[in-house]
């Protein structure tokens, strides 16, 4: 059994999502090898070269692997892809974009999303916004799987991979990096960070939220929405937390405003502890709530920031 | 320039979907099924293209039983031109639709697909590049803005970090994402006129496709069941339990 997982990375760092997909890969059994495909993605793949448990990184460097366009990842893991058995990246909008084009040359089901490996052929994937849960065994030959980062532990460091240059051929299709609009913050990646904060409708427009910001900053938590406060235009698209956005798993989630619609939920009902705020005590998202305050969000989120001050924030 | 647009019948986003005791799968039985709210965007996004005078023609297909033809009557109503129906009562995974519709191409010659970036039941996100894998072409997934750019298409994407605006050249496989439009509910007199509106009946036998599922479903179960927990008086109280109760903070 031999496993390849694709980094998520950004060239000169590896993102967290990679090492639960490694996880994930473990559970597989067999030897991990780590691709790493970007352009100057030197400092990336010496990061994966010392995760836990990889016997080896491939490098591949080139300028359509720079943003990891999905039609130059086909390429690429298609050339290597005879001495693998199971292909794995994470379910990130990165992972998302480009693991179908493999699976399908591959003649393969993608299995999209896994939430635990219950054997080497057999998987857990949650299906209609997380309301069930699917246990599917796959037949194909090569298993190509997207993994969900918040359900696998990432794996730390003490390996010391041997690192391999392999070569990038061209692309599958003519398509092109023109720019980006990347939201920045000093503040923790949602994906990863350990208090989020959210905020939804409720909180009436952009400005408002401030608010949330600074208990943010208190808690060094990230800031979430739901789809209606990106919908609003109040929040970046990257903030939406769901079904259809972020899935995230913090040992906080403080929901404000935010009336916990399934689609919602399905972005956040791993957490382990749940905050509703909200004036609706009728609101579904107190069902999901370990801890829920029935009041204005106006008062109540201020009041917040006031009262974590007291107690040292 | 012709558009094809692959529209999936699903269970409508407002029910919350139980699992089947015998846990093989959720119970579907009387419960209202609509459109894929991202096929929806698909079929938005295609019509405005057309509007505006890009696109001459677009042609809705869906694969799926005999009631998919109601989406397809709801993609015609909001004002596709023809449609196409694939049927079928067995479970399509998503690379047998890409090969299915990778037939469809073929016969249509349509210069792009706009296609959901995931349908709702499945959440598998797959269909889209899987086609234009097949195909050969490019793709410009989870599309918030797309603009005919010369000889294709510059596309905005939602990504993890932000924005990604790419340049995909024709013909392309484009995904939805849900900022890219809202789509519009379809008028009486267009739903009349819908119901005259061609659509051509197919089987995957017709494309010479095998849909054997790939992944065997072993069996469907709940998530693990939250309980709802306490209400605090006060925000001096949350914190309170917070900090010493659940030790988050
Ligand atoms: C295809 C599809 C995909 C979707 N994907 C997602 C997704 O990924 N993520 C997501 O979040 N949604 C998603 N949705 C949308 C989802 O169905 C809901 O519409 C959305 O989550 C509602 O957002 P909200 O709770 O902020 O707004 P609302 O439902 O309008 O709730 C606002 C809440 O704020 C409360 N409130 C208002 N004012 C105050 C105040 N002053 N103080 C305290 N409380 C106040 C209200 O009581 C109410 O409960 C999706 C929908 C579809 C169709």
């Amino acid at each position: 059994m031999a496993v390849l997982v694709i980094a998520e990375h950004d060239n000169a760092s590896l993102n967290d999502a990679t090492r639960a997909a490694v996880t994930a890969g473990k559970a597989l059994g067999g030897d991990i090898h780590v691709l790493v495909a970007g352009k100057n993605a030197g400092p990336a793949a010496e990061a994966a070269s010392k995760l836990d448990g990889v016997a080896k990184v491939l490098h591949a460097e080139s300028d359509h692997l720079e943003k990891r366009l999905a039609e130059a990842m086909e390429t690429l893991v298609l050339s290597i892809a005879d001495g693998y058995d199971a292909i794995l990246t994470p379910a990130t909008t990165g992972g998302k974009n480009f693991m179908p084009r493999i699976a399908a040359k591959l003649d393969v089901a993608q299995i999209s999303d896994i939430t635990a490996v219950e054997s080497a052929d057999t998987f857990v994937r949650p299906i209609y916004a997380g309301n069930a849960m699917m246990t599917v065994k796959s037949s194909d030959a090569k298993k190509v799987i997207t993994v969900r980062p918040t359900t696998f532990e990432k794996v730390g460091d003490g390996g010391s991979a041997s690192v391999e240059t392999i070569d990038a051929p061209a692309p599958a299709a003519s398509s092109q990096f023109v720019g980006e609009e990347l939201s920045k913050s000093d503040r923790p990646e949602l994906a990863s960070a350990k208090i989020v904060i959210s905020g939804g409708r409720g909180m009436g427009n952009g400005e408002n939220f401030a608010i949330i910001e600074k208990v943010a900053d208190k808690l060094n938590a990230a800031v979430g929405a739901s789809r209606a406060a990106v919908d609003a235009g109040f929040v970046p698209n990257d903030y939406q937390v769901g079904q259809t956005g972020k899935v995230v798993a913090p040992e906080l989630y403080i929901a404000v405003g935010i009336s916990g619609a399934i689609q919602h939920l399905a972005g956040m009902k791993d957490s382990k502890v749940i905050v509703a705020i909200n004036k609706d005590e009728e609101a579904p998202i107190f069902s999901v709530a370990d801890y829920g305050l029935v009041a204005d969000l106006f008062t109540a989120v201020p009041e917040l920031e006031a009262e974590l001050g007291k107690v040292g924030y | 320039m012709k558009i094809l647009v692959p529209v999936k019948r699903v269970v409508d986003y407002n029910v919350k979907v139980r699992v089947k005791p015998d846990q093989t799968g959720v119970d579907l039985a009387n419960v209202k099924m609509s459109m894929n709210p991202f096929c929806e965007i698909a079929v938005e996004e295609a019509i405005r293209m057309k509007e505006k005078g890009v696109a001459e023609e677009i042609v809705a297909v869906s694969i799926g039983p005999a009631q998919a033809q109601e989406t397809i009557r709801t993609a015609l109503a909001m004002g596709a031109d023809r449609g196409i129906h694939v049927t079928t009562d067995q479970t399509v995974e998503p690379l047998a639709v890409a090969k299915i519709l990778a037939k469809v191409v073929e016969e249509e010659s349509p210069e792009l697909v706009i296609l959901g970036k995931q349908a709702i039941d499945d959440d598998s996100n797959a269909t889209g590049q899987m086609l234009a894998a097949l195909l050969g072409w490019p793709q410009a997934t989870f599309a918030s803005e797309v603009e005919k750019d010369g000889d294709g298409f510059k596309v905005t994407r939602e990504i993890d970090g932000g924005l990604q605006t790419i340049k995909v050249s024709s013909p392309a496989i484009i995904t939805t994402d849900l900022r890219l439009n809202e789509p519009r509910y379809a008028s009486l007199p267009n739903i009349m006129k819908a119901k005259r509106k061609p659509i051509d009946a197919k089987t995957p036998e017709d494309f010479g496709v095998d849909i054997a599922p790939r992944l065997e479903v072993l069996k469907v179960t709940e998530p693990p069941k939250r309980e709802a927990g306490v209400k605090v008086e006060s925000v001096a109280e949350l914190v309170d339990k917070l900090k010493n109760e659940a030790g988050v903070i």
